[in-house]
């Protein structure tokens, strides 16, 4: 089987994972795909203490590789597409940076549209990461959020994250 | 029996380590983190009952009825803000 979950400093190239994805299957007749980024808070507020410098993500090795395995296994039963991919970066990552991937591959758009944004719901709260952003004002660990929770909550699995 | 703590994010920063190896009669995890707390200082600010902490036992998601065993590896950590 393909690789399904890369966590890795390194930067990814979008074309490049999702033609690794595809692998010429010819059954494909669906892509989806999300791709989170580091925002500047500071660009959405205009306040100067809002600036994100910088983000520093944390994991849990090892953990954070079997739980999205698990997450894809799961998805799999619910949805009916071919092939998932998650790749996570971790380390310091700065304002634009490209942060996770998740791509879906199916024969038609609904289940991989339903796919992506499950194993993204889920991630966001069963996934072993913790961001530090970097402001004028020192370094601070990101809050979670109950609105992830709920995210999740739509697919019928209770979480208690936040 | 012996258990491999690790703890991450703030939790790490609190206590000033990724982890450490502990000799304990705690059957659960709520009893290993009630005797985490009975240390004091740090233990009892990172783990306080007021704040939200999330355990994992050899790397799965865990409750606070999750039963440890011997050589069993246990992670604490604040809630996750990955994607």
């Amino acid at each position: 089987m393909a690789t399904r979950v890369l966590i890795q400093t390194a930067d990814f190239d979008v074309g490049v994972e999702i033609d690794a994805l595809r692998a010429q299957d010819l059954r494909v007749g669906a892509v989806c795909s999300f791709v989170g980024t580091v925002r500047d808070t500071r660009a959405l507020t205009g306040q100067a203490q809002d600036e994100v410098q910088a983000m520093e993500l944390e994991h849990y090795p090892g953990m954070t590789e079997k739980s999205i395995e698990a997450m894809i296994d799961e998805a799999h039963k619910r949805f009916d597409f071919y092939a998932a991919r998650v790749v996570h970066r971790v380390g310091r990552l700065l304002p634009a940076d490209q942060i996770v991937l998740v791509a879906v591959t199916s024969a038609h758009r609904g289940e991989s549209f339903k796919a992506c944004e499950f194993l993204m719901d889920y991630l966001k709260t069963q996934a072993p990461f913790w961001k530090k952003e970097q402001t004028p004002e020192g370094a601070h660990w990101v809050d979670a959020r109950v609105s992830d929770d709920a995210a999740l909550a739509r697919w019928g699995i209770q979480s208690t994250n936040a | 029996m012996k258990v491999q703590i690790r703890y991450f994010a703030s939790l790490r920063e609190t206590l000033g380590m990724p982890g450490e190896t502990l000799e304990t009669s705690s059957e659960d995890v709520a009893a290993l983190r009630a005797e985490l707390m009975a240390k004091g200082g740090a233990y009892a600010q990172a783990l306080s009952s007021g704040r939200a902490v999330r355990v994992a036992v050899n790397q799965v998601m865990a409750a606070g009825d999750t039963r440890l065993s011997d050589h069993c590896e246990v992670g604490f950590f604040p809630p996750v803000t990955g994607g």
